[in-house]
C-alpha cells in the first residue's frame, strides 16, 4: 500500500429507509416525513463535508401475508421534491434521488433532473434503478406491462433516452442578449430523437444544459452484467459489500472492467452502503451495537422476518423460544415489495436451525445473528482507522453511511469521527468546488451535440 | 365567496420567466441571465409574499414555448422550482401547474403531498392538459386525444390525486413499542380507483399532508376547462373581458356549483388580468409599444390594464365591492418591474381601501381562501383492537 498515493475517503448519507435498519422505537426518533428531519440530516452532512444527501424510493407499500408491513417505518415524502427543497438550505452537498426507470418516463425524468441540478447549482444525483412490475404497476396507469426480462432492456434504452436529452442542447445555447434580441442562437435547440423497442420519441427538450451537464449516475447492479455497464457508464457503485474480503474482491472486479472502456480507475467510485457504531471504546462501542440491533429485531419483526422464509404463518411462536421444527413453504412469496435476494428457502431454514442450535439463539437472537451485516465498530478514532484501511485496501472508495435514527444519526459520526478522517490526511476540510462531479473528482461529460457523437444503446443487467 | 358589503379579495400572481409579455426579458430590469437560476425564482415569491399575496404559480408544459430566437426559450419543472422556493418564504401559497395527460396521476399526488410537506401547507395544484402533438412525440405513448377526452381525463386525475391524498388517516402513524407497530394499517385505504382512463390502487406511499387536500385550481381557458372548475376545483380562474361578463360568468358558475351538489361559498372565482404598471398611463403605453417593437404582441384573450397603480387598484375594487368575483390572478406583463409596483403601490391602495389583508390570517393557502382542512373521507374514527 505504501508505495500508492494516499486515496482521499468519499462519504455519503443515507436518509434512514423503510426497513428494519430504522429504529422508529426510540425516544429521540423524529418524523419520517416532516422537512424539517431531511433538513437537518443533510445539513448534518455537509457540516461533516460529504459528498451526497441520498434518498431510496419505493412505489408502493410494502405487503406481508397480504396486508401493508406495520412493523418498519412506512411511508415517505418524494424525493426529487424533497430534494429541490434541500437545495434550499443546502449549498455544496450532492443531492442524489433514487427514481426507477419501469414507471416513469425519459422526456419527464430527465426534465426533473435537469431542473434539480439547475436549483442546486449542479449537484444531482440519480440512481437508476427497475423494480417489480405487477405488484408496483397496480399504482400506476399502465399495470404491470413489463416482462421481467424486459424491465432491463427498458432501463438500458431508459438511460440512453435521457442522454440524449440532456445533451440536446449545447452548453452556451442560451444567449439571453437583450440588445441583439438573441435568447438562443441556435433555431434548432433541444432537438432529440431516440428510436428504439421501449421508446420511440422525438422533438425538443425544453431544459437548457444543467450546470453537470448531466446528474451524476449511480447504479447499484451486482450482477455480471450490471457490473459490466456501470463499468461503462456509471459515476458511482452504491454497492452492498461493506466488508473487507467482499469489498476488495467486488471493488477488483469492477475497477479492472473500466479499460475496456477507456475509463480510468477513478472515474468510476464505489461507495458500499456502511453501517457504523460508536462508542467510548471498542467495548462500549460493542454494547451500544448490541442495544441498537435489539431495537432494529424486535420481538414481532423477528417473527416477521422468520415468516419471510418459513413462507407460513409463524404468530403463534415465541420469538424468545426456539426455531419451528415445521419446514417452511416453499411455494409461498409471502412478502412483497422490497428487493429480495433469491435464495432456496430450505437450505436457509436448515442453516439458521444449525447457527440456533450451535450457539442457543432462540428466534429473535438468530434473526439478529443472521441479518447483521459487517459495520465499522469502535471509538471514533478507531472506526476513522477502520474506514481509511479500508479504502487505501482498495475495498472502497468510500461509504454510504446509513444512520439508524432519524434526523440525529450522523451526528456523532460528523462530530467525532470526521476530524479524525482530516487529521488523517484522506478527507477534505472543506469543499474543493460547488458541483458534485467536483467531489467525486468527476469531469463534466461533453454534450454529445458538441462531441459530434451520437449517444450509443446499452442495457442494464 | 365573499359577502359584498366586506369585499375581502384574493391575489394570486404568476411568476413565469421574464414576465407575461414574450419582450420582456429584454427589459433594462429581467436579468435574463438568471431565468433558469433558483434565485431568479426565489426573489419573485418573496416580492409577492412582501405584498402579502395568496399564492405565487408557476406554468409548464412539455414542450419548448417559442419556436421563435427572440423568445424565452427553456422551462424548468414549476413544481420543483417550488418546492426550491418553499423553505425561503413562510405564508406564501405555491401553485404549480402539474400537467395530467402524459403523468401519471400516482407521482402527481406524491409530488404535490411532498410540496405540501416541504412548504408546511402551502401547496396548490393547477391543472392542465397537454394538448399538442409534439408533448404526444416527446412520449411516444399515445396520439393527441380529443379536447373533450384530454379534459375528461384531467377530471379523473383530480379525482385520482384527492382519493390518493386522502388515503392515509391523519393518525396513521402510530409508533406503539408495545405491539412492535409503527403504523395502523387499518387506517390506510385502498383506494382502487377505475375510470375511463386510470385504475390506480393506492395506497399513497407518503402520509397525508399538513392540508390533507392541497388547493385545487383550474384555469377555465375553454368550457371543458370550466366544467372541470366547476366539478372540483378549489379555485377557478376566468377570462371576463368586463365586469359584466364577469357577473354572468359568476351566475353561471354558482348554478353549476349547486348543480354539482357543491357549496358555492368553498370555491373562489378569481378573474385573470394581465398587467402593465407606470407611472403615467402614457409611460405604460409607451412601455408596451417597445416590448410589442421587440417581440410582437401579447396573446390578448384576457383582461388587461395597461396603466397607473391607482387606476388598476380602482379597477380591482370596482369588481371586488361588485361581487363578481372573489380576487384576481395577475399576469405581470414585466418581471420584476411590474410585480414590484403592484407590490409597493397596488396592495397599499387596496389596504386603505378595506378590500385587502394587511397581514396573514393563516399559516396555510388553505387558510389564505379561508378553507377549514377537511377530514379524509376515508377516516375511520372508531377505535380498533391491535391485532
Amino acid at each position: 500500500m505504501s508505495d500508492k498515493p494516499r486515496k482521499q475517503v468519499h462519504l455519503a448519507a443515507h436518509f434512514p429507509g423503510v426497513n428494519n435498519t430504522t429504529v422508529w422505537s426510540d425516544p429521540e426518533s423524529g418524523s419520517q416525513t416532516d422537512f424539517s428531519s431531511f433538513a437537518h440530516l443533510a445539513r448534518t452532512a455537509e457540516r461533516g463535508k460529504f459528498d451526497f444527501f441520498f434518498l431510496a424510493e419505493g412505489l408502493r407499500l410494502r405487503e406481508h401475508r397480504g396486508q401493508i408491513f406495520d412493523l418498519d417505518v412506512v411511508g415517505r415524502p418524494d424525493s426529487l421534491t424533497v430534494l429541490s427543497a434541500l437545495a434550499a438550505v443546502t449549498d455544496r452537498i450532492g443531492l442524489a434521488a433514487t427514481l426507477n426507470t419501469t414507471f416513469n418516463e425519459p422526456y419527464e425524468l430527465a426534465r426533473q433532473f435537469a431542473t434539480l441540478d439547475h436549483l442546486s447549482n449542479g449537484r444531482a444525483a440519480w440512481n437508476a434503478v427497475t423494480s417489480p412490475d405487477a405488484f408496483t404497476g397496480e399504482n400506476f396507469r399502465r399495470g404491470g406491462f413489463l416482462e421481467r426480462s424486459l424491465r432491463y432492456d427498458r432501463a438500458g434504452e431508459f438511460i440512453t433516452a435521457t442522454r440524449a436529452l440532456w445533451d440536446s442542447w449545447a452548453d452556451d445555447a442560451v444567449l439571453a442578449d437583450a440588445e441583439s434580441g438573441v435568447f438562443v442562437d441556435d433555431g434548432s435547440i433541444g432537438t432529440f430523437h431516440h428510436g428504439g423497442d421501449e421508446f420511440a420519441i422525438s422533438g425538443e427538450f425544453n431544459v437548457p444544459r444543467s450546470p453537470q451537464g448531466r446528474p451524476v449516475q449511480i447504479q447499484a447492479g451486482d450482477s455480471d452484467g450490471g457490473r459490466e455497464l456501470a463499468a461503462q457508464q456509471a459515476d458511482v457503485i452504491f454497492s452492498r459489500h461493506s466488508g473487507w474480503d467482499d469489498g476488495r474482491a467486488f471493488f477488483a472486479d469492477v475497477k479492472r472492467r473500466l479499460a475496456t472502456y477507456g475509463r480510468s480507475p477513478e472515474d468510476l467510485k464505489i461507495v458500499p452502503a456502511a453501517v457504523a457504531f460508536l462508542g467510548d471504546d471498542r467495548e462500549d462501542a460493542l454494547e451500544k451495537a448490541a442495544h441498537i440491533r435489539r431495537q432494529q429485531v424486535s420481538p414481532q419483526g423477528a417473527i416477521a422476518f422468520l415468516e419471510q422464509v418459513w413462507g407460513r404463518d409463524l404468530s403463534t411462536y415465541d420469538p424468545d423460544g426456539p426455531l419451528p421444527d415445521i419446514d417452511p413453504d416453499i411455494s409461498a412469496e409471502i412478502t412483497r415489495g422490497r428487493v429480495r435476494h433469491e435464495q432456496d428457502s430450505l437450505s436457509v431454514a436448515e442453516k439458521w436451525r444449525h447457527i440456533a442450535e450451535t450457539k442457543h439463539l432462540s428466534i429473535r437472537e438468530l434473526i439478529i445473528e443472521v441479518t447483521t451485516r459487517s459495520a465499522f465498530v469502535g471509538s471514533p478514532k478507531e472506526v476513522a482507522h477502520l474506514i481509511n484501511d479500508h479504502v487505501q485496501g482498495d475495498a472502497a472508495d468510500g461509504y454510504i453511511l446509513v444512520p439508524h435514527i432519524t434526523p440525529h444519526g450522523l451526528d456523532e459520526f460528523v462530530d467525532k469521527v470526521v476530524p479524525e478522517l482530516q487529521d488523517l490526511g484522506v478527507f477534505r476540510t472543506d469543499y474543493e468546488g460547488p458541483t458534485l462531479r467536483d467531489h467525486l473528482g468527476l469531469t463534466r461529460p461533453r454534450s454529445s451535440i458538441a462531441a459530434g457523437v451520437s449517444s450509443r444503446h446499452w442495457s442494464l443487467a | 365567496m365573499t359577502e359584498t358589503s366586506n369585499a375581502e379579495i384574493h391575489i394570486g400572481v404568476s411568476i413565469d420567466g421574464a414576465g407575461r409579455h414574450p419582450g420582456a426579458w429584454r427589459e433594462p430590469g429581467a436579468d435574463p441571465q438568471r431565468l433558469f437560476t433558483a434565485e431568479h425564482t426565489v426573489d419573485l415569491a418573496q416580492l409577492a409574499e412582501r405584498g402579502l399575496l395568496d399564492y405565487v404559480s408557476l406554468d409548464d408544459s412539455f414542450r419548448l414555448q417559442s419556436d421563435r430566437r427572440d423568445h424565452v426559450r427553456g422551462q424548468l419543472d414549476a413544481l420543483l422550482t417550488l418546492a426550491r422556493v418553499a423553505p425561503q418564504t413562510t405564508s406564501i401559497g405555491l401553485v404549480a401547474t402539474v400537467t395530467t395527460t402524459h403523468t401519471e396521476p400516482f407521482h402527481v399526488s406524491k409530488n404535490l403531498a411532498t410540496l405540501d410537506f416541504v412548504s408546511l401547507g402551502r401547496a396548490g395544484w393547477l391543472v392542465d392538459v397537454s394538448t399538442t402533438e409534439a408533448e404526444a412525440f416527446h412520449f411516444g405513448r399515445r396520439t393527441v386525444a380529443s379536447p373533450a377526452d384530454l379534459y375528461a381525463e384531467a377530471g379523473e386525475a383530480i379525482d385520482v390525486v384527492s382519493q390518493l391524498w386522502d388515503s392515509w388517516d391523519d393518525d396513521a402513524v402510530i409508533r406503539d413499542v408495545t405491539t412492535g407497530r409503527y403504523l395502523d394499517r387499518d387506517k390506510l385505504h385502498v383506494t382502487n380507483f377505475e375510470g375511463r382512463f386510470f385504475s390506480v390502487r393506492g395506497p399513497s406511499i407518503t402520509p397525508r399532508s399538513p392540508q390533507g387536500q392541497s388547493i385545487v385550481v383550474v384555469d377555465a381557458v375553454n368550457e371543458l376547462a370550466l366544467d372541470v372548475g366547476i366539478e372540483r376545483a378549489d379555485v377557478i380562474l376566468v377570462h371576463p373581458a368586463s365586469i359584466t361578463e364577469a357577473a354572468e360568468m359568476r351566475e353561471r358558475i354558482g348554478r353549476g356549483l349547486v348543480a354539482a351538489a357543491r357549496t358555492p361559498e368553498d370555491v373562489s372565482v378569481l378573474a385573470v388580468i394581465d398587467v402593465q404598471l407606470a407611472d403615467s398611463t402614457a409611460a405604460a403605453v409607451a412601455a408596451r409599444a417597445r416590448l410589442d417593437a421587440w417581440a410582437g404582441p401579447l396573446p390578448g384573450e384576457s383582461l388587461e390594464h395597461i396603466g397607473t397603480a391607482d387606476a388598476l387598484a380602482d379597477l380591482l375594487a370596482t369588481w371586488a365591492e361588485a361581487g363578481v368575483v372573489d380576487g384576481f390572478h395577475v399576469r405581470p406583463a414585466t418581471l420584476p418591474d411590474t410585480l414590484n409596483r403592484f407590490v409597493d403601490d397596488v396592495v397599499p391602495l387596496l389596504q386603505q381601501r378595506g378590500v385587502y389583508r394587511t397581514e396573514y390570517e393563516g399559516t396555510t393557502l388553505r387558510d389564505h381562501f379561508g378553507l377549514e382542512r377537511p377530514t379524509s373521507r376515508y377516516a375511520t374514527t372508531e377505535h380498533r383492537g391491535s391485532r
